[in-house]
């Protein structure tokens, strides 16, 4: 349980996704300037995170891992697929995000609509398959682990975008420099906040 | 040498498809396409170098491959079909990596394989190769990957020369020794590297001013 505690912060705050790997940084910037559609976001990606990094544990585990077939019997012990690990790992990703859109579409319109156009952004959102690869690395020895993983990482993607998209909606009143406006300054204020969370690392878990 | 026979192949409007993408329509400072492997990888040059490398390779290939399948692929399944060829032409970046940079593949960690996810080819996919034929998607791809490239190499070098005193491994600004007496170079006189530029919030607030630069020079960019 304690184990499970430790990912679930770890993920969310000193290994954010975004301030300490620079994961889904294209929709990050392009998506956050108004706090209702980064709030849309945020959510379709934790939603996402949540369902892909379990399933990509239990395919890395059971298929693509250096002797994970044993199951099949003794004689696949010496397999190792993990270079399909790329290959598979998108195409669960692709299909989840087309799976989850039709699920919402018909169980949930109101929230397929919030949603919109974010949900099949998501497929090409690194964020997402960087969730799967740092899992791949991560050696986890349980499905719950990775489950808490997706969705640390996913409310740690969820809180800088919420962040950043306030930030963006306060600043178009500031007298910002004509050259440094939109763009610049948002990346500025971007690596200003991964500084702030850089002082989380501190925590010892 | 096809290229000079025939004059057609570099009329203006392919010319404009190469240089573009260079500034007015840099794919990292005026798309904002790709920003996530720029900025996470580019501590020192050698990783930065090696990696415009694989995305200039599997854009130009990938921008190929989808252009001439741009009328057998359907509609609605293309972004996946998409993700394959991606995924097909990083795992083979990734397989040459690990026979024979391995050092450079290890540094680069995930990264290699987020190219998959990097903006930028899915991007051109969408905007040009599904739209234009081969030799068009082909210069399209030689002019964002070296632009992005390009970035990245800009971004790497002052962020290894301010942080580390080094270029591409090698100590430019002299040797650090224990003492002061021991160093050479700039060390000698009390010089010391700024630590902080190879920690990850420099990469952005270095994009940021790079931005600001860009945008200072060519005011046709500025967004208000």
């Amino acid at each position: 349980m304690e184990e499970l505690g430790n990912i679930f912060i770890r993920s969310i705050f000193i290994d954010n996704m975004v301030f300490a790997y620079f994961l889904g940084m294209c929709s990050y910037l392009a998506v956050s300037k108004t706090v209702k559609t980064a709030v849309g976001l945020g959510a379709a990606v934790i939603f996402v995170l949540v369902i892909t990094v379990p399933v990509n544990y239990l395919l890395d585990t059971y298929i693509l891992r250096e002797g994970a077939l044993t199951w099949l019997g003794a004689e696949y012990a010496e397999i190792d697929l993990s270079f399909l690990s790329f290959i598979m790992f998108i195409a669960v990703i692709a299909s989840m995000v087309q799976l989850v859109e039709m699920i919402v579409e018909r169980f949930a319109p109101a929230l397929y609509s919030a949603l919109g156009i974010f949900l099949p952004l998501i497929a090409v959102n690194c964020a997402i398959l960087g969730g799967s690869l740092f899992m791949q690395q991560k050696n986890f020895t349980t499905v719950t682990e990775s489950v808490v993983y997706g969705l640390g990482s996913g409310i740690g993607w969820f809180l800088a975008i919420l962040a950043i998209a306030s930030i963006r909606e306060k600043i178009t009143y500031s007298n910002v420099p004509q050259p440094l406006k939109g763009l610049g300054i948002t990346f500025i204020i971007t690596g200003l906040m991964a500084i702030a969370f850089m002082s989380f690392s501190g925590i010892k878990l | 040498m096809m290229a000079k026979e025939k004059e057609a192949l570099f009329s203006q409007k392919n010319r404009r498809l190469l240089i573009d993408p260079l500034n007015d329509d840099n794919p990292i400072t005026v798309q904002v396409l790709g920003i996530c492997s720029a900025l996470a990888i580019t501590v020192q040059l050698k990783p930065a170098i090696v990696m415009s490398i694989a995305v200039v390779f599997v854009l130009v290939f990938g921008n190929l491959i989808v252009s001439l399948l741009r009328n057998l692929i359907p509609n609605r399944i293309r972004i996946i079909v998409q993700l394959l060829i991606v995924a097909f032409l990083v795992i083979l970046v990734d397989q040459i990596l690990k026979a024979y940079a391995y050092d450079v593949s290890k540094e680069l960690s995930v990264f290699v394989g987020l190219i998959i996810t990097n903006c930028i080819i899915m991007g051109r996919f969408e905007a040009f190769a599904l739209g234009n034929g081969p030799w068009k998607s082909i210069l399209d791809g030689i002019g964002n990957s070296v632009g992005y490239g390009a970035i990245l190499i800009i971004v790497a070098f002052f962020r290894e020369l301010l942080g580390s005193g080094k270029l591409y491994g090698y100590e430019i600004l002299g040797h650090k020794a224990k003492t002061i007496a021991e160093s050479t170079g700039l060390y000698h006189y009390g010089y010391e590297n700024n630590g902080f530029m190879l920690l990850s919030p420099m990469a952005l607030i270095t994009v940021g001013i790079l931005i600001w630069y860009q945008r200072s020079k060519n005011r046709k960019l500025i967004e208000d």
